[in-house]
């Protein structure tokens, strides 16, 4: 019955095609989705939602006391659904549509509530004449809008109210998610930089001039990050140092947790934190691999990629750890794993096996003297280290793409799409050049993220309150604020 | 009557009902608790945050005892709860004035 469907889609499709392509004979029709990079897409949407619920969650569940426990699962799950609706009612517009004078910033205001998406519109991808279906490209973002605010929950976890904690989400995907994400990822596509060189080539005199500055409007017509050259392949500035320094701002604005450093806030179930680092490593394929939309080589090269930093990562925390404290770790051996997807995320897509291996081993140890003798040394209460994993690992991450990517270092080097129109070619690679972009991306992610940040979280504590009253935080968050709780013996 | 609290290791405590099964003891009350003696205890690392954890498991074995049997149990429960090392546990004998059975009303020796 689908079968008899699609063939008369297909049928209704075709006479269309053969109209536009022989009235005007230059243009190419214009592509379709292929249904293997479709499928793909939407199964990487689904993993990508994997991680945070209830991979992310069960991550930090494990790791907060009995009493806070649900609090956690809750903060997550509703940020999912919380974000999801944000993300198609004006999200999507805002980070991939062009936001006219701002649109260096910012999005515009085209497809609130999707208007004039349907079944048949289609979304760029990284290949010229390639397109996937744009619900699918809508789904598979929403869920990375979705797990980056989730991120932010450990900083502050165990004493933050839930009528705070929404808030605060609206406001930050809002003005700090939506904008960054637009700066870094907002492109008009392989295609219409394509079409606009190949136009440059073909004119001559003053029509040349003329369609060399439309060449050029197309390459402005991307965000702001996008257009200093620095790259990140699924996120390293978007979801993980914006989130990490969010994170941060918050456990230092909010202050440390009633009898922090007095008592013993132990980990309450090691067993979860393991499960949900597993789903967070199994679900992160689609984060990664699934930033290539389209089901390819370099999707492959991605997941392999996804593999070999996570697994250095996690022994060299474990290492580190066993030498320094004495006692190989299981939550030290999940939380390098962690810091190793972190740091290759931005690189998943640029660097090579290899260039992945040494990138995890480095993240795996900074992110352990992060979480361990900085935060001791600076003595904030960054509950379940956020900014010691994702903002250190996405920042060791965002710089070390910048070197990676290097084709003499086994990266991919960087697509240029103008200089012969219709094929992306290598283009040159200069290393300064490169490093320097990928660090001014991370200076202004880390400024913007956390200076927005820190006036919502003052902004809100006038408004609502941030944290619950000592009672209560001390009775724990799953009673005062839920009336439940997560363990009835 | 005596009673009889003792806290022993708790993977023990499976030897000791057995021995004073054998003595023809009947009955006892059981609860795991944590505590400290001369036992010092150990440090737990997660990430950055270290905790000293002083109080340890153990089990707390309550059990009354006609007052003829109470050496035998006594030795019975120090024989088969040592190991040698530090943090065996203790054995605490204290008086009982009054016993009765809640089903039948039979009262002190006939009610152990």
């Amino acid at each position: 019955m689908s079968f008899g469907l699609s063939r008369r889609a297909s049928f209704a499709f075709a006479p269309a095609a053969v109209l536009l392509a022989s009235s005007v004979p230059a243009i190419a029709a214009a592509p379709v989705p292929n249904k293997g990079d479709t499928a793909w897409m939407l199964i990487s949407s689904a993993l990508v939602l994997l991680m945070t619920i209830p991979g992310l969650a069960l991550f930090y569940g494990g790791l907060v006391r009995t009493k806070n426990m649900l609090s956690v699962l809750m903060q997550v799950f509703a940020i999912v659904c919380l974000v999801s609706l944000i993300w198609v009612i004006y999200g999507y517009s805002l980070t991939f549509t062009t936001g006219g004078s701002f649109n260096a910033f910012i999005g515009g205001v085209d497809k609130v509530f999707l208007r004039g998406v349907n079944a048949e519109s289609v979304a760029a991808t990284f290949s010229n004449g390639v397109v996937i279906p744009e619900y699918a490209y809508i789904a598979f973002q929403m869920t990375f809008a979705c797990i980056t605010p989730a991120l932010i929950v450990g900083a502050f976890a165990e004493r933050m109210k839930f009528s705070a904690l929404l808030l605060f989400v609206t406001l930050w995907v809002t003005l700090v998610y939506f904008p960054i994400a637009h700066m870094v990822w907002y492109w008009a596509g392989p295609d219409a930089l394509a079409d606009a060189a190949k136009k440059v080539a073909a004119a001559t005199g003053d029509a040349k001039k003329q369609a060399e500055a439309a060449l050029e409007l197309v390459q402005g017509d991307a965000g702001y990050i996008f257009q200093w050259g620095a790259i990140d392949f699924a996120g390293g500035t978007v979801v993980h140092i914006n989130a990490g320094i969010a994170g941060l701002v918050g456990a230092l604005i909010l202050g440390k947790r009633v009898g922090y450093g007095r008592e013993s806030m132990a980990p309450h179930s090691l067993a979860m934190t393991m499960i949900g680092a597993s789903l967070l490593w199994v679900g992160w394929f689609g984060f990664n691999a699934g930033s290539n939309l389209e089901a390819n080589g370099t999707a492959a090269l991605a997941m392999i990629n996804s593999f070999v930093a996570t697994a250095a990562a996690a022994m060299a925390w474990m290492f580190a750890e066993w030498s320094a404290k004495g006692k190989p770790s299981l939550l030290g051996l999940v939380s390098g794993a962690i810091a190793g997807l972190v740091a290759v995320t931005p690189a998943s897509g640029f660097a090579g096996p290899m260039g992945s291996l040494v990138l995890g081993l480095v993240a795996g140890v900074a992110c352990f003297l992060a979480c361990t003798s900085i935060k001791n040394a600076f003595r904030y209460d960054d509950s379940l280290d956020v900014f010691g994993v994702h903002c250190i690992g996405g920042i060791i991450g965002a710089i070390a793409t910048g070197i990676l990517v290097n084709p003499k270092l086994g990266g991919t080097g960087i697509l240029d799409y103008v200089a012969k129109p219709g094929e992306a070619v290598v283009g040159e690679f200069v290393l300064a050049t490169q490093v320097i972009a990928q660090c001014k991306a991370v200076a202004l992610t880390l400024a913007w993220s956390g200076i927005v940040s820190a006036v919502l979280y003052k902004l809100i504590d006038i408004v609502v309150g941030l944290r619950p009253v000592e009672e209560k935080e001390r009775e724990g968050l799953d009673v005062t604020e839920h009336g439940e709780r997560a363990y009835n013996y | 009557m005596k009673l009889i609290t003792a806290i022993i290791k708790p993977f023990k405590l499976e030897e000791v009902r057995s021995a004073l099964t054998e003595l023809g003891i009947q009955g006892m009350t059981v609860s795991e608790v944590k505590g400290y003696g001369r036992q010092k205890g150990h440090t737990e690392i997660y990430r950055g945050a270290e905790y000293a954890v002083s109080f340890l498991p153990k089990v707390k074995i309550e059990v009354v005892v006609a007052s003829q049997d109470t050496d035998k149990a006594i030795e019975a429960i120090s024989r088969t709860a040592r190991t040698g090392q530090i943090g065996d546990g203790k054995i605490f004998v204290s008086a009982i004035e009054h016993t009765v059975r809640i089903r039948t009303g039979e009262t002190d020796d006939s009610a152990l």
